[in-house]
């Protein structure tokens, strides 16, 4: 219910937009030495799709995500957001971050609104915030500093900032780790549903096969660092979907051994 | 079932607890209230019993004074539970009360009535009390000439400060220029300044204002730039991503990132523009109450000075509680924050 308030209130429904990375290289420098982070990435998204993308930690992840969402450049290749090259960010792509960072000096709720803030047109949009919160079920903390909130209300405050805006494409690190595994899943099922009727493209890092089997279109597991696009695994179940299904079990167990799990688990 | 018994245990237990003596609950309300008002007729028999040394004219009212203090101390404290809120401040401040009851009486022991301290240097407190009524017009004009001269140079200094500040810590190329100066000229004592000042500026007054403004402006520059500069970079992410244009970076996360130091800033460009204010008025501008403080010691009026001195430490006292009050207003959302 409180989706479709959501829905509704976004006056252009956003359809999702197609991302191309191609051939994508990134590498740090730390104290002179040069520390290769993603080797020869590509990966294309069509418009709408799903992708979780599943790896070792530190692998590069969260520094793919960066490039995406146009806070760095690459050292090689090109990313392109439907037609146009991703030189910046831009409020089409919005990233819910690892870490919530919300703005100590500011409510809840004007933390939400943070992005409509930021283009002007909060005033004629208040009640988009509103709905937000209702979403991540967090109206009646609306008042509260961030320093009154746990670790997972803090997360949700989080994703219902990236929400409120509307994004064509929503860019997710781990958005959902620090939940307790309830909460966890009723986001899960918001965040399936809000994608279905909304229509826009999701990336999702997640450390969690079972995560990235119940909500994506596509599985992206990468290699240790420099990261590598090792497998590139369609979901072909239909929505809502089972946790305890066998067709997911089993690719559950064959993403399990790409990651260096034997077959035991 | 276990645990039904022990809970039952303890509640039955509980009552027996919390019958204290009706006698020992009232001494330890009350007691204290009792002392105040035994210090503060103390006070006011010992303006009374004995002659003064020398001539005050306020003797008399002070030792009336004390008694109406007294009983004011009694009936608030014993009384403070009709009293609501008043009373229980009152109460509160009980222990004070007997402390400057009994520092008062000895004070005009040892001045007024037996000289045990050298008299010209240690005045009672009735000829402090005599400045007050009789010196008052004089008095009120040298707290407003201060209070405009310090409010004006603070204002512009702390602004050019913070505008200095955010640009610096914003923009290298201003930090390039500026920098260097800031490094040389800042940790300069601004009295240093002082002759200078007095004879390139047209007027002693826009002198101390100028003064004033940078004694306050360099740490307020040095600490809102610190603060800017360390604004967490994650923060500028979430912000850009959501669409923020340079503008909103500055004024909606750099500058409300960086308040808690600019706060900082502000309370040391406050102190330090005091000791400014005090010395540019005793040198150069022939008003407020350093220059009062000046007057009184050419005139060998030492009440006088007592009594600028009080009145200069209200006012500094009351100019800072005014920033923390400022601060605790535009900084709810920072946890556990000093006391003032
Ligand atoms: N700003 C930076 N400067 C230098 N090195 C960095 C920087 N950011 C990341 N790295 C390095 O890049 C590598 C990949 O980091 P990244 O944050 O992308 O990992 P990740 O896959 O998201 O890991 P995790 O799953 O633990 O979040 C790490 O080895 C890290 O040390
Ligand atoms: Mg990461």
């Amino acid at each position: 219910m409180v989706t479709a308030a959501l829905a509704e209130a976004a006056t252009h429904p956003a359809a999702g937009a197609a991302l191309d990375i191609e051939q994508v290289s990134h590498a740090f420098d730390i104290d002179g030495a040069e520390l290769p982070v993603l080797s020869d990435v590509s990966i294309s998204v069509e418009p709408g799709e799903f992708v979780a993308l599943l790896g070792p930690s530190g692998c590069g992840k969260s520094t793919l995500l960066r490039l995406v969402a146009g806070l760095d450049k690459p050292k090689a290749g090109r990313l392109r957001e439907d037609d146009s090259r991703i030189t910046r960010p831009h409020a089409s792509r919005v990233v819910v971050f690892q870490d919530p960072t919300l703005f100590p000096w500011r409510s809840v709720w004007d933390n939400v609104a943070l992005g409509l803030e930021a283009q002007g047109i909060l005033n004629s949009q208040r009640h988009r915030v509103d709905a937000a919160l209702d979403l991540v079920g967090l109206a009646s903390f609306r008042n509260a500093y961030p320093h009154q909130l746990s670790g997972g209300m803090a997360q949700r405050v989080a994703l219902a900032r990236a929400l409120v805006n509307d994004p064509k494409i929503l860019i997710l690190d781990e958005p959902l780790g620090k939940l307790d595994s309830l909460t966890r899943i009723t986001m899960q099922a918001e965040l399936v549903s809000l994608w279905q009727r909304k229509g826009f493209t999701t990336l999702l890092v997640t450390h969690d096969a079972e995560e990235a089997l119940v909500l994506a279109n596509r599985v992206i597991v990468f290699s240790d660092r420099p990261a590598r696009v090792k497998a590139d695994i369609r979901v072909d179940r239909p929505y809502p979907r089972h946790r305890g299904d066998p067709y997911l079990a089993n690719l559950r167990r064959q993403i399990l051994g790409l990651l260096g799990l034997d077959a035991t688990w | 079932m276990s645990t039904y018994s022990l809970s039952d245990g303890l509640a039955s237990g509980a009552p027996r607890l919390s019958r204290t003596p009706l006698l020992a609950n009232w001494v330890r309300e009350s007691g204290i209230g009792v002392l105040a008002s035994i210090a503060w007729i103390a006070f006011g028999l010992s303006c009374l019993w004995w002659e003064d040394v020398g001539d005050w004219s306020r003797t008399h009212s002070l030792g009336i004074a004390a008694f109406v203090i007294a009983a004011i101390a009694l009936f608030g404290t014993v009384g403070a539970d009709y009293l609501g809120s008043a009373g229980q401040a009152l109460r509160k401040r009980a222990p004070w009360l007997v402390a400057l009851g009994a520092f008062l009486t000895v004070w005009e022991v040892a001045t007024a009535k037996f000289a045990w301290l050298p008299l010209p240097f240690f005045p009672p407190p009735q000829s402090i009390i005599e400045v007050y009524t009789d010196d008052l017009p004089k008095l009120l004009d040298s707290v407003f000439a201060s209070v405009k001269l310090q409010l004006g140079g603070y204002l512009i200094g702390a602004t050019v400060g913070f505008l200095t500040g955010v640009s610096i810590g914003w923009s290298r190329a201003v930090g390039y220029w500026v920098h260097p100066v800031l490094r040389f000229i800042g940790p300069l004592p601004a009295t240093a300044w002082l002759p200078i000042a007095f004879f390139t500026f047209p007027s002693s007054w826009s002198a101390s204002t100028f003064l004033i403004a940078l004694a306050t402006g360099f740490p307020v520059t040095v600490l809102t730039w610190s603060g800017v500069a360390s604004v967490s970079n994650a923060y500028y992410d979430v912000a850009r991503t959501l669409g923020a244009k340079p503008s909103f970076l500055v004024l909606k996360v750099a500058i409300p990132a960086a308040l808690p130091h600019v706060f900082v800033g502000l309370f040391m460009g406050l102190g330090s523009s005091f000791a400014v204010l005090v010395v540019a008025e005793m040198i150069g501008v022939k008003a407020g109450l350093g220059w009062y403080l000046q007057w009184a010691q050419g005139w060998a009026a030492y009440a006088n000075m007592y009594a600028a001195l009080i009145v200069m430490s209200l006012l500094c006292s009351g100019a800072i509680t005014l920033l923390f009050a400022i601060r605790d207003r535009l900084l709810v959302w920072q946890k556990g924050t000093v006391k003032w």
